[in-house]
């Protein structure tokens, strides 16, 4: 800087420096302290409300849910909605007369753009997938995100076959994409045209995690019959 | 010392450099990073304009009442302090009103701290500035920005979906123009929204020519 | 320093005249197109006859306008306009609705010539921004295929051609998918003698390699396009999927069929050859072209979409200013030591 000396002011002492840092910290540390004990529950009920409505959304029928872990022994034990991290949730849903309906499964995989974070509900009584619900993606808008939209593709997944094979270790038909048109299985996905890398992404990981989920599920049913 | 060295703007002023002269999309062309990633529908750009305003605001308030106690050896570390609370704020009562435009503005919330258009009022005009023209210059500059995002999130929306806040206009054979709601949808937009700013600007230069030198 | 007048060819001395201008290169590329567009019309009829017109003229309407807003004097009489808008058309879908071909083609010319300064300084190849508007505001109607060679095509046209503006395109006739489309999601390859002929469906320009090709060679013989691009283009993609093809058959496809199928040798012949886009000297032409055709089968087998050419020019487009920076023209009478700064 050149031209005449600025006031010759002498550096404000540490004290200062401090006092202010430290004065504005506390304001605002407190502000925000007192914002989230008066959002936080709200936050929290919206979350809860959030996962309870796509629990129902793809488990038809159910009225109450609750929550499960995968305990070490391979076994499920009750746990709380949102668990402690690196807990693998399942969510059972149950009908008005405190009858298992199905549980509610999360899994993600690779989609076109981005990962495909999805929730489905699995129903022993009918050994399938009865409802399936896209909790995140980011695929092209218009084509790849009709996976959440198009009712003809949502169809499939009314009544998709994930019935086990005899030896009760994994599916007895691993869930497939076909064009759309040539679904002839119960345990094929009828894709969408213009779509079809979102619609395979999709199925494959529907595939990947009953094939996962559903031989661990069958063996400990009796986990989940009782009521909460 | 309060208030700027040669004379002083009439209040209203403050305001209004804001909307139109200062704009700060369209002029300073600052916090481009929300104005194209947000900007995809009406509706969060809406929801990113008033956000944005309300940190901009009451950061404004606060460093201007602060001015006179903060060192200015650490005056950036305590503006960002100030600023990086509000944004909390904000984020908590987002998440408090809708999950579902949280999840749609997503991480953006977050980068409200570092949008340079609220460092850089604080910087260049509150902390030089009292409280009432302080406040009255982020209402300015959050409004411009709010107007600037809308009039993005708008065109995008409409030509992106035929749809405005959700809204069908158009007809129901409406053919989207899916690359308007793209990223490069908001650069599109951008462009268009600058060329028509600068042709306006340019205009009006050429019609009152010998008063300012064109900026 | 004072910037040269556009009108000059920026070259070191000595010059020589060589007898061309603009006028008559372009109007020599025009006649090197006539037989692949009268091609396009013979196999897709009425609808590829609308599209390539409304694609030309929307070109030069929106150059008409871009000249007069900036005060330039017009180039309409160049025919590099006219050109944009034929290739351009070229590149379309058939059936595409008009109001769609009309959108593209302003902001082929617009966004992609004008706004940088008109002929010349353009750094993309103008029809090319034009298609990439296009296929990302549109894609489902920029991927579905009419089919080639339906025997009402000369009489009867396509209910999505005639679409009402801003409206969703309805097809009656069955579409077909691309042969590329067809291998990369069901492996299924198609006979290539009947790419190369022109016999199979996919844009309005991109069915007769042959004829392509013919239009290609007329130009080079008359030393108005640089061989070095195209035959770049070509090797690379022959060396490249060949060497896939010989790891893998069953996954990647042979040499031949990359060749011959798609939009590979419009472009690698019409598109990338541009003289604005494409660098100037030899050396460097060899490497743009290599690079296209190593990003062309990059695309093709690795990437989302089936076809990748238009990325692919544009991509390398991009990269021309650098390649020109770096291999420059050597100054008549200079040595290594004293090249140029």
């Amino acid at each position: 800087m050149s031209g005449p000396p600025v006031v010759q002011e002498s550096p404000p002492s540490a004290w200062h420096m401090y006092r202010a840092m430290v004065g504005v910290g506390l304001g605002c540390g407190l502000l925000i302290v007192s914002v989230f004990q008066l959002t936080g529950p709200t936050i929290a009920r919206n979350r809860a409300e959030a996962l309870r409505r796509a629990i129902f959304e793809v488990l038809p029928g159910a009225g109450s849910s609750r929550t499960f872990r995968v305990a070490a022994n391979d076994r499920f034990e009750p746990t709380e909605a949102a668990g402690q991290p690196g807990d693998r949730l399942v969510h059972a849903g149950y009908d008005a007369e405190q009858r298992l309906v199905g549980l509610a499964i999360e899994a993600e995989g690779m989609g076109y753009q981005d990962v495909i974070r999805l929730l489905y509900g699995y129903s022993f009584a009918e050994d399938a997938v009865i409802g399936i619900r896209v909790l995140e993606s980011r695929e092209t808008p218009g084509l790849g995100d009709r996976i959440e939209t198009d009712p003809a593709f949502l169809a499939n997944f009314q009544r998709l076959d994930v019935a086990l094979a005899p030896d009760g270790s994994a599916l007895a038909n691993p869930i497939q994409a076909v064009k759309r048109g040539e679904k002839e299985h119960a345990w094929q996905v009828d894709g969408i045209t213009g779509a079809t890398i979102s619609s395979v992404a999709i199925a494959d990981i529907l595939n990947k995690s009953a094939a996962w989920w559903v031989p661990r599920i069958r063996r400990s049913l009796d986990d989940f019959r009782e009521a909460p | 010392m309060t208030g700027p060295l040669h004379g002083t703007p009439a209040l209203g002023d403050e305001f209004v450099k804001g909307l139109w002269r200062d704009n700060p999309v369209f002029v300073q062309v600052l916090g481009m990073c929300p104005a194209l990633a947000v900007s995809n529908t009406a509706r969060n750009a809406l929801a990113m304009g008033l956000a944005t305003s309300f940190v901009l605001i009451l950061s404004n308030a606060v460093i201007s009442s602060l001015r006179h106690v903060i060192p200015k050896q650490v005056r950036i570390a305590t503006y960002i302090l100030v600023i990086a609370t509000f944004v909390t704020v904000v984020d908590y009562a987002i998440q408090a009103v809708s999950l579902d435009l949280h999840k749609a503005l997503g991480a953006f919330i977050s980068l409200i701290v570092v949008n340079c258009l609220i460092l850089g009022r604080a910087e260049a005009f509150a902390s030089k500035h009292g409280i009432g023209r302080s406040l009255l210059d982020g209402l300015g500059m959050g409004a411009g920005f709010t107007v600037a995002l809308f009039s993005l999130g708008a065109v995008r929306e409409i030509l992106g979906s035929g749809t405005l806040f959700g809204i069908q206009v158009f007809h129901a054979d409406f053919q989207p123009w899916i690359v308007m709601i793209l990223p490069s949808g908001g650069f599109f937009t951008l462009a268009a929204w600058l060329l028509v700013f600068n042709a306006v600007t340019a205009r009006r230069a050429r019609a009152a020519e010998p008063l300012e030198a064109p900026r | 320093m004072t910037a040269p007048a556009r009108t000059l060819e920026i070259r070191t001395s000595p010059h020589m005249v060589s007898g061309y201008s603009v006028d008559t290169i372009m109007f020599n590329v025009v006649v090197a197109l006539l037989p692949v567009t009268a091609f396009a019309v013979y196999a897709f009829g009425l609808a590829a006859l609308l599209v390539l017109s409304t694609a030309t003229v929307t070109c030069l309407l929106t150059e008409r306008v871009a000249c007069r807003l900036s005060g330039r004097a017009s180039s309409l009489g160049d025919w590099s306009v006219a050109i944009t808008g034929l290739l351009y058309g070229l590149t379309l879908p058939p059936g595409l609705p008009l109001w769609m071909v009309v959108v593209g083609g302003v902001v082929a010319v617009a966004l992609g010539k004008a706004l940088f300064g008109g002929l010349g300084c353009n750094p993309f190849n103008p029809a090319l921004v034009g298609r990439a508007f296009l296929q990302a505001a549109f894609p489902v109607a920029m991927t579905t295929w009419s089919p080639a060679f339906t025997s009402d095509r000369f009489t009867a046209l396509g209910s999505s051609t005639l679409t009402l503006p801003f409206t969703r395109p309805l097809y009656d006739a069955v579409t077909s998918a691309t042969p590329l489309a067809l291998w990369k999601f069901e492996r299924q390859a198609s006979e290539v003698g009947e790419l190369a002929l022109g016999f199979i469906g996919g844009s309005t320009g991109e069915t007769s390699a042959l004829l392509i090709l013919v239009g290609g060679a007329y130009l080079v013989a008359r030393n108005m396009m640089s061989w070095q691009i195209p035959v770049a283009i070509f090797a690379a993609v022959a060396a490249f999927s060949g060497a896939l093809h010989g790891l893998d058959p069953e996954t990647y496809a042979s040499p031949t069929f990359m060749l011959f199928s798609g939009g590979l040798m419009l472009g690698a012949v019409f598109m990338a050859t541009d003289m604005v886009g494409s660098p100037m000297t030899s050396g460097a032409c060899l490497l743009y072209g290599a690079g296209i055709g190593m990003l062309v089968v990059v695309i093709r087998v690795w990437g989302g979409m089936p076809e990748g050419v238009m990325y692919a020019i544009l991509l390398a487009n991009a990269c021309t200013i650098h390649l020109d920076r770096w291999i420059r023209p050597r100054v008549y009478g200079a040595t290594a030591q004293e090249a140029p700064r």
